[in-house]
């Protein structure tokens, strides 16, 4: 198993809050990494704090080791701008830039130096093929991005993210705004997605974490209580913990 | 028992009438104080045509507007030095005063850590409550004389000299407005951008500023109201000679400090009075078009 991003001894407090323990997980190449557990457990903590978008709190303190292909992110001589071009990032809610449908695209390619129109023109295009909406919007690229319903703007935010050519994608309950139809396109995309990218999905309906997600970890308190593969931990799951949780049985 | 119940009933009765009339007076009250800024802004707008228009006809709008000399005393009436020294002087305090305002309120608004920005913040409030006779007189000690070191003139009173105190007036609305404007982006645009790899700064100005244009807009527009109104402030530092703005060392006078200087000198009834009104008259049109184009800017706002 050739893990792209690794966790070792991940330890996180939020001033007196000390929201990830002892953090250990391995999130294997081209595969789905599913993080579920209650609200509040550190799921979008411990996303965050793959792509250091967790230096934005200033009360954060971080120990232990996050090795993005064997190269500690927090190392002094790690470039964050770097490691974020790398290690793409979907939010919760759809947060397309207010500009054109284009000029969100290009916003990342132009941002790293791109600036060769017909260039530009090729990554908005691939982009948007690759996120699956290039159909439904390329007569009307110069238009708002604001202007398209929510499931729109989530897949323009995940080509946004694909128009860096990142290595690993994280979505932060990706689909949560959205409604049944446009859930299900971006469940399909992120299997398609799977076959060039390492992806990492925190989810709260664990229907979707068992279709989309090949391996599975599931967190509470602040722990990561099980890790495996997806199909196992919600067969047979190790922990009691667990198959409360997965059971509905938690309380 | 019947007395009673009647005596009661007359006296809720009575306590009613009361408070509607109570009710009545305080609602025409507030109806009155309304009227007052209607009223107001109704008879300047009426007063100011009705003792400006004649001058301006029996001079000729086109002579008045686009003739390039002024003599009051001796009857020449040509206002376009001073419609072009207001023009200079609010294009040159927004074409420094904009920048300077805009950065600060990013620094304000996205990076100045909270005491830094709350000691900036004072200093702005303060720079606000100066009153502008204030400004000039600093402006006439300390700057007129600097301009004149500076560039080796025979007087520092000039173009110049105005812009450098309309550009320090106009700072505090520019910074204020745009700070909120700034501070209202939401922060997932923010994020979103950090998140692409870009930087902090280049969010700044690549996210942020765009996303709080309309605001920017309207602090400009405002900062313009703010600079061509303006008369107290510069009557000191501009040298007051009715030249056209040939250059930035040119002795110069405005819409404003036009009328304030010779208001005391023209004769009742005379037509050079009477034409100190029509420079009211054409001052006031200028203010109304920028309070238009203010007002367009809030709506698309609010739209947008
Ligand atoms: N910016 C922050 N500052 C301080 N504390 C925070 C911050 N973000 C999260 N926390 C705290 O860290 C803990 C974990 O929060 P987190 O958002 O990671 O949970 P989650 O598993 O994503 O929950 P949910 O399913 O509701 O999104 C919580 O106790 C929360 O209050
Ligand atoms: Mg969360």
């Amino acid at each position: 198993m050739n893990a792209i991003l690794k966790t070792e001894n991940l330890n996180l407090w939020y001033g007196q809050n000390h929201a990830l323990k002892d953090i250990n997980l391995e999130m294997p190449q081209n595969q789905v990494t599913a993080l579920i557990g209650p609200s509040g457990c550190g799921k979008s903590t411990f996303l965050k704090t793959l792509d250091r978008m967790n230096d934005l709190v200033p009360t954060v303190k971080i120990e232990g080791k996050v090795l993005y292909r064997d190269q500690n992110i927090f190392d002094p001589q790690v470039d964050v701008t770097w490691l974020r071009r790398h290690v793409g990032m979907v939010f919760q809610k759809p947060n397309p830039f207010p500009m054109s449908i284009y000029d969100n695209i290009a916003y990342g390619p132009r941002t790293h130096g791109i600036r060769n129109k017909k260039q530009l023109d090729e990554i908005v295009e691939k982009s948007l093929r690759g996120a699956a909406i290039w159909d439904e919007v390329k007569d009307r690229l110069k238009k708002s991005a604001l202007s398209l319903s929510g499931g729109q703007q989530q897949r323009i935010c995940i080509a946004r993210a694909l128009a860096v050519e990142p290595d690993v994608l994280l979505m932060d309950e990706a689909t949560s705004a959205l409604d049944p139809i446009s859930t299900s396109k971006i469940e399909d995309l992120i299997a398609e997605l799977k076959k060039s990218y390492t992806i990492v999905i925190v989810t709260h309906n664990m229907q979707q974490a068992t279709r989309v997600s090949d391996r599975c970890a599931f967190f509470l308190h602040g722990e990561l209580v099980e890790a495996d593969d997806t199909e196992k931990l919600f067969s047979v799951p190790k922990d009691k913990r667990t198959e409360d949780y997965i059971t509905g049985r938690f309380g | 028992m019947a007395q009673d119940r009647h005596n009661a009933q007359t006296k809720a009765q009575k306590a009613r009438r009361l408070r509607d009339s109570v009710e009545w007076l305080v609602k025409n009250i507030f109806f009155l104080c309304g009227i007052v800024a209607v009223a107001s802004v109704l008879f300047i707008s009426v007063y100011l045509v009705i003792s400006g228009l004649p001058a301006m006809l029996e001079i000729g709008v086109t002579d008045f507007l686009f003739g390039d000399t002024w003599d009051g005393k001796n009857g020449v009436y040509g206002i376009l030095p001073f419609i072009l020294t207001s023009f200079a002087g609010t294009g040159g305090a927004i074409l420094i005063g904009v920048p300077v305002g805009v950065l600060t309120a990013m620094f304000l608004a996205k990076v100045a850590n909270h005491r830094l920005a709350v000691v900036i913040r004072s200093a702005v409030s303060l720079l606000a409550g100066i009153p502008s006779v204030v400004y000039g007189l600093v402006g006439m000690v300390v700057l007129v004389p600097t301009v004149q070191k500076a560039f080796n003139l025979s007087s520092g009173a000039n173009l110049l000299a105005a812009i450098v105190v309309l550009t320090v007036m106009i700072l505090p609305s520019i910074i204020n407005v745009a700070e909120t404007a700034l501070r209202a982006v939401p922060k997932e645009y923010e994020e979103a951008s950090l998140a692409l790899g870009a930087t902090h700064t280049e969010t700044i100005f690549r996210v942020s500023l765009p996303a709080a244009r309309s605001g920017v807009a309207t602090a400009i527009v405002l900062g313009v109201g703010r600079a061509i109104g303006e008369a107290m402030a510069i009557i000191m530092v501009s040298g007051n000679v009715a030249n056209m703005p040939e250059n930035l060392f040119t002795p110069v006078r405005f819409l404003t400090t036009a009328i304030a200087s010779e208001m005391n000198y023209a004769t009742v009834g005379s037509l050079w009075r009477e034409s100190l009104f029509s420079i009211a008259l054409v001052l006031f049109l200028f203010i109304m078009l920028i309070n238009v184009a203010l007002n367009l800017f809030v709506k698309n706002k609010k739209e947008g």
